[in-house]
């Protein structure tokens, strides 16, 4: 059945991200100031929003486990973190690259662009433990805490850009903006079709990875039964 | 009131056992002035520097100093079990954090009350100028430190690598505490007039107390209920 699920929104998302590539590239109209860099904001905030619906879809069911002690929850909450780590670094390397050609440096100590990557080491921080965890209860529960912790620095992350103002861009979407159009509205909506398209991709990506995050804990319990019977 | 009266127990234990051995205060208190002399070694220390990033460092001695302090809060109970002897206690998950809390930032903001006077002489700075906000600014901080260091402390205490995890879980948490709090300390160490987005900075250190003091106490029995 889930092979079914992932064959279906692969069928799904992979012709709406080449029409979306093909619309990035030729029909959408060009920006006035920055020139054709600008296209690659159709994949850097996306690729944020993304990461952050998946940080969410960790956290709840991180607090799920806490509460249902359900490992269920826990895969879950693994893969949606790999899944959003991703996603978080394309928005890295994607405003990075923008930063290069914009402002003629790879990184600025800008603190939007620093809270987002402090989000990224504290996920990978997450991961990090539950690698140095070897009991699948205590690894379940520990990281649920500290999935829970990190949300804070998603929150920190999603509100700096209006805390803070500085050299990176502030809100555009109308959405962020209390409904005042800051740009072109076909520009808008292509944002928000990419976003559909890279939030299709990630939920291949969690339930493939879900499939194999079960996979190894059958084996770690085959492994473990054998151990026993020895 | 009990959760509060056994933490105080538990804080004062901890106190006491930490200033008979004095293991953590004599290593941290030179550690952390080993650091502020090597950065005196690394550069040369002007008036202009000293205001251009006086806070960070004294932060980042701060803040290597508290991952040795946090370190020991669930480390030392470990020997002959007696982790496994006050998680049994009557004392609950909570009252157990928060005493260890207390703790480390009794001896965390000890340890930054002598080197704020070192750190004056060493880079020849008058840090007295708003004592008090300095000394506000300091106590907000180092209470990031101590809830926050404590409670990774208590989810890595059975780890392999402890030492190693430790700092590395802790750090990119603290960083939107450490950050306001190297700010604050800068505009006060300079004494000059306080920039537009300094309540944004100390709103954000107060609400980050807040939060992380809030879920450290409601979490803290899942983690240590093993």
């Amino acid at each position: 059945m889930r092979t079914k699920v992932i064959l279906a929104l692969g069928a799904v998302a992979l012709p709406l991200l080449l029409r979306n590539l093909y619309a990035i590239m030729f029909l959408v109209p060009d920006e006035m100031e920055q020139g054709p860099i600008y296209r690659i904001f159709y994949y850097h905030l996306p690729a944020f929003f993304t990461a952050a619906l998946c940080y969410l879809t960790a956290l709840v069911s991180s607090i799920l486990y806490l509460l249902k002690k359900d490992q269920k929850y826990d895969a879950i909450a693994v893969s949606a973190t790999e899944t959003g780590l991703a996603f978080a670094a394309v928005n890295l390397i994607t405003g990075m690259i923008w930063g290069r050609i914009s402002w003629g440096i790879w990184w600025a100590w800008d603190p939007r662009l620093t809270w987002a990557l402090i989000c990224w080491l504290v996920y990978f921080g997450y991961l990090m433990l539950r690698s140095a965890i070897d009991d699948p209860t205590e690894r379940a529960k520990n990281s649920a805490v500290l999935s829970v912790f990190a949300s804070a620095s998603v929150a920190i992350t999603w509100k700096a850009i209006e805390w803070w103002r500085t050299q990176h861009p502030g809100p555009v979407l109308s959405i962020r903006t209390g409904g005042v159009q800051k740009i072109d509205p076909i520009m808008e909506n292509m944002i928000y079709v990419n976003t559909v398209a890279l939030l299709f991709l990630a939920a291949i990506f969690i339930l493939v990875r879900l499939r194999q995050e079960e996979v190894q804990r059958e084996i770690d319990a085959l492994r473990r039964y054998a151990h026993a019977m020895n | 009131m009990t959760t509060l009266r056994h933490a105080a127990a538990i804080a004062v234990k901890d106190l006491r056992s930490e200033f008979r051995t004095k293991e953590s205060i004599n290593s941290t208190l030179s550690f952390s002035v080993v650091i502020l002399l090597l950065f005196a070694f690394a550069f040369d220390p002007t008036p202009d520097m000293i205001a251009e990033f006086g806070g960070g460092l004294l932060w980042i001695v701060f803040v290597f100093a508290g991952a040795l302090i946090v370190n020991r809060a669930f480390a030392r109970e470990l020997p002959n079990d007696c982790i496994d002897v006050l998680v049994s206690s009557p004392a609950s998950g909570a009252s157990l954090f928060l005493g260890k809390a207390v703790a480390a930032f009794v001896l965390l903001f000890g340890i930054e009350c002598i080197c704020l006077p070192v750190f004056g002489i060493l880079y020849n700075v008058t840090w007295w100028r708003s004592l008090s906000g300095m000394m506000g600014v300091l106590a907000l901080g180092t209470w990031a430190m101590a809830c926050v260091g404590v409670f990774i402390s208590a989810l890595t205490v059975n780890l392999r690598l402890r030492e190693v995890m430790l700092p590395m879980l802790v750090y990119p948490v603290l960083i939107p505490a450490i950050l306001p709090a190297m700010m604050l300390t800068n505009t006060l160490l300079t004494g000059q007039p306080l920039p537009s987005d300094f309540g944004v900075w100390l709103r954000l250190l107060v609400g980050f107390n807040i939060m992380f003091t809030t879920l450290s106490v409601y979490l803290a029995e899942t983690i240590l209920v093993r």
